[in-house]
């Protein structure tokens, strides 16, 4: 039986997957490079980044101030080492992207310009208007096609990985449009195939965003890290999720409770609009609870106010802004504040890698949100993201590369792997159950359970509860019967393989929610109000133990120059 | 509440011959979208419906489809614009179908890296020296066609492309114009000649039925145009690039 088979093969085509394959392709010109994707590369999530990516760019910023915020803001469980090769290498990042043909917006002198952004003290966020993971990813993805030896296999869904002998030598995947499994032997694998939002009822992501690279890793061995801590982005439009961009404070936006006040004050007086994420959506909760909320059909809801800005700035800044309002909520935003509340966003958890993007498990890589490099600990910086796609994307795909040359993987018989894994395909999913439980069903209730127990701020009970729920949920899933058990195109089939992912991490994430029991950066426990660094000033490791069970244990961060110290704006 | 009948194409090669119409009832929501209806069957009714969606934010580019014979992007049209009429929602026209409403689109992923979608330059510039400078006067001159999202609505609503598939087609033309039109860019005359090797560039007749369906402010048809001119004076540089001798 013939495989297709390949030096590097890239789970993922969003920006880190994608700067991972131009980086491998370019560091081994010989090699043969594959993006597999369950969608097109331009449609990746990176489309939906709107403000920005941060560098220290300009003259009166350093890479010292870039790494002390990122790290204050990580509430001090970012790996310092890290931090500081990533502000090091961001300039060049975006600089390679200028190069590239990036339309970053400039300033009046042709340089590319920088914005304001949540928990960074000077202007170091580099945007292409407020469309700047649109731009980042078509601008990677155009840039790829340049390159001969980048393949793709476009709507393939990978369902496991293959680990032979120690090592990681390829994956399954199952090509959408026949249905048909296929092994596709590799000699590294790198997983950058984002983050799992949709584990969330309410959440920015599209509905992509299943997580499905964190569960690979974790089924093929691989640890996962910090996965208790999610980012609740503070300005969601209340009734989709729509992210409103953090850009729009970073250019002048006021958030105001319906007393009229800039209610901030009272929680970040130093940085307003511009404190961090995780305080900001903590405060419009705190607010909600003392009745200062606007009431409307999708509960409470702050006002995020522009009207100062004026039209020239809105239009050439927050163009896309404007439309959304437009489009989703019948306003615009010159003449109205726009409605906004907590909203899922961002994990910072994910497949536990050292600075290569190296996961424990030889030939196999990670990079981007669906990784942890240790870059945003508790707390991301708005704007990091797009940046750490670009510099741990860039690493992971040098290193792959030169793993592959260094270890090519060789006779490795894939036939039997491939059986077993179309077997379980079919027996689980496509065989007529006689179950009764429907994949969205089951995906509501996970969803409304995650909103409820694992949001903004948790509580002994309510993750508790949430653990129990999931696990009926797992059970329940064993029971589904889906409707379509056909071959092409079965997005019935692809809903359940993500649900069955999700609902792991999903475990995953409430179990390291519970054990940490301190309050940290975007890990808010009510019943725990104080961080405790004498018990975790480290970060939350989980591992399959044996018997499948998690099991959890604590790492150690690493310190470089920057010792905790109270986190306060 | 109201319902609204939603008529879809199901269309599975396993089993049907040929592409069918359903109908569902769908309640009807103020605000929501036309995907929200698509998602509503799924969901509640029938589970093996199959389209292809993610941002939902009008960005991705993925839930294009035909709403009542008009190439839209479900999840930027609201269904109360169709609360009277009904809705019947197809797969997008001049491509063949995979599945229900899912499309097969990947001769527009060849033509567009046919047109070479990158900066070409002679010389690279090395990191180290910085960035390109570039005015916002001169991003004026290829932003608009640096914003299509590939999303295929322009090929749906092309007469030219309806007839003839070997057209390269409005969103790849634009975006080599995209390129052509970049300052740090250097690669017209390397793209000129798939450009005006399209033969239908000669047969599109400026209808615009491209520009007016783009649902991100693109103009195609002002691409098309553009490029007939560069490659009628591009005459000079060779015959070869010229088969039909610059007649337009």
């Amino acid at each position: 039986m013939d495989f297709q088979s390949y030096d590097v093969l890239i789970v993922g085509g969003g920006a880190a997957g994608l700067r991972a394959a131009i980086a491998a392709a370019q560091t081994h010109p010989d090699s043969r490079i594959c993006i597999i994707s369950k969608v097109y590369p331009m449609r990746s999530h990176t489309v939906s980044a709107e403000g920005g990516a941060a560098a220290a760019l300009r003259p009166e910023d350093s890479y010292d101030n870039h790494a002390f915020d990122t790290i204050k803001g990580s509430d001090y469980i970012a790996d310092q080492l890290v931090v500081e090769a990533f502000v090091r290498e961001a300039p060049l990042e975006i600089i390679q992207m200028e190069h590239w043909g990036c339309p970053w917006s400039r300033d009046p002198d042709g340089k590319i310009s920088a914005r304001p952004f949540g928990g960074m003290t000077t202007w170091r966020t580099c945007f292409a208007a407020d469309k700047s993971g649109f731009h980042i990813l078509h601008t990677l993805f155009q840039t790829s096609l340049k390159y001969d030896n980048i393949a793709r296999l476009d709507e393939f869904f990978v369902t496991k990985l293959l680990v032979d002998r120690g090592r990681c030598v390829g994956a399954v995947a199952m090509n959408q449009r026949s249905g048909r499994m296929d092994a596709i032997q590799a000699s590294s694998v790198i997983l950058a195939a984002g983050g799992n939002g949709r584990i969330y009822a309410f959440s920015t992501n599209g509905q992509i965003c299943t997580g499905d690279g964190m569960s690979l890793a974790y089924q093929a061995g691989v640890n996962l890290k910090d996965m208790e801590f999610v980012q609740f982005h503070p300005t969601g439009m209340p009734s989709t999720g729509i992210l409103i961009t953090e850009a729009v404070r970073g250019e002048g936006g006021y958030l105001i409770n319906n007393k009229g006040e800039r209610f901030l004050k009272d929680y970040v007086p130093t940085k307003m609009e511009l404190g961090p994420r995780d305080i900001i959506s903590r405060a419009e909760v705190l607010e909600f609870e003392k009745g200062n909320g606007f009431e409307g059909e999708y509960g409470n809801y702050m006002h995020l106010d522009v009207r100062h800005l004026g039209a020239d700035k809105i239009n050439t800044k927050l163009p896309f802004m404007r439309e959304l309002g437009l489009d989703y909520l019948g306003i615009d935003i010159i003449d109205t504040p726009i409605p906004v509340r907590p909203v899922e966003h961002y994990m910072m958890g994910g497949v536990d890698v050292d600075i290569s993007g190296a996961t424990s498990l030889p030939g196999l890589y990670s990079a981007g949100e669906n990784a942890n490099v240790g870059l945003n600990g508790g707390n991301r910086l708005g704007s990091n993201s797009l940046t750490e796609c670009l510099v741990f994307g860039a690493a992971a795909g040098r290193a792959a590369a030169e793993f592959a040359v260094s270890a090519k993987v060789t006779g490795t018989s894939l036939e039997a792997h491939l059986k077993d894994e179309v077997r379980r395909i079919e027996t689980t999913w496509l065989r007529d159950s006689g179950g009764k439980e429907k994949v969205a069903d089951l995906r509501e209730e996970m969803q409304r359970t995650m909103d409820e127990g694992v949001g903004v701020f948790r509580t002994e009970e309510s993750l508790k509860a949430t653990i129990e729920k999931v696990h009926e949920l797992r059970e329940r899933v064993k029971n589904v019967r889906l409707d379509d058990r056909g071959r092409v195109f079965n997005t019935d089939l692809t809903g359940a393989l993500e649900l069955d992912f999700m609902l792991e991490q999903a475990q995953l994430m409430a179990i390291s929610a519970l054990e940490r029991r301190e309050s940290r950066g975007a890990h808010a426990r009510r019943d725990y109000p104080d961080r405790n660094d004498e018990k975790y000033l480290s970060n939350t490791v989980v591992k399959r133990g044996a018997d499948g069970q998690p099991e959890l244990s604590y790492t150690p961060i690493r310190i470089t120059k920057w010792q905790p110290a109270a986190r306060s704006y | 509440m109201s319902d609204v009948k939603v008529t879809v194409t199901r269309y599975n090669p396993d089993a049907d011959e040929a592409p069918r119409l359903q109908t569902y009832d769908v309640p009807f929501k103020e605000d929501w979208v036309v995907l929200d209806a698509l998602n509503y069957i799924k969901n509640k009714l029938d589970g093996s419906l199959s389209y292809r969606w993610s941002c939902r934010m009008g960005i991705c580019g993925s839930c294009g489809m035909s709403v009542n014979g008009v190439p839209k992007l479900t999840c930027s049209v609201h269904l109360r614009d169709y609360e009277k009429t009904g809705l019947k929602i197809e797969p997008l026209q001049n491509f063949p179908i995979i599945r229900d409403l899912v499309i097969d689109m990947d001769d527009f992923m060849l033509k567009l890296k046919s047109v070479k979608p990158w900066i070409i330059r002679q010389l690279e510039q090395p990191l180290g020296a910085g960035e390109f400078l570039q005015s916002n006067n001169q991003i004026d001159h290829y932003r608009q066609f640096s914003q299509c999202i590939n999303c295929m609505l322009c090929y749906s609503a092309c007469p030219v492309y309806g007839m003839e598939n070997e057209f390269l087609g409005p969103a790849a033309i634009a975006l080599a114009r995209r390129y052509n039109m970049d300052s740090r860019d250097e690669g017209a005359a390397d793209r000129l000649p798939v450009l005006a090797a399209s033969e239908g560039i000669w047969e599109c007749t400026f209808v615009g039925e491209c520009s007016a369906v783009c649902p991100k402010g693109v103009d195609p048809a002002k691409a098309i145009q553009q490029t007939k001119f560069d490659s009628t004076n591009g005459f000079a540089l060779g015959a070869l690039l010229m088969p039909f001798g610059g007649s337009k």
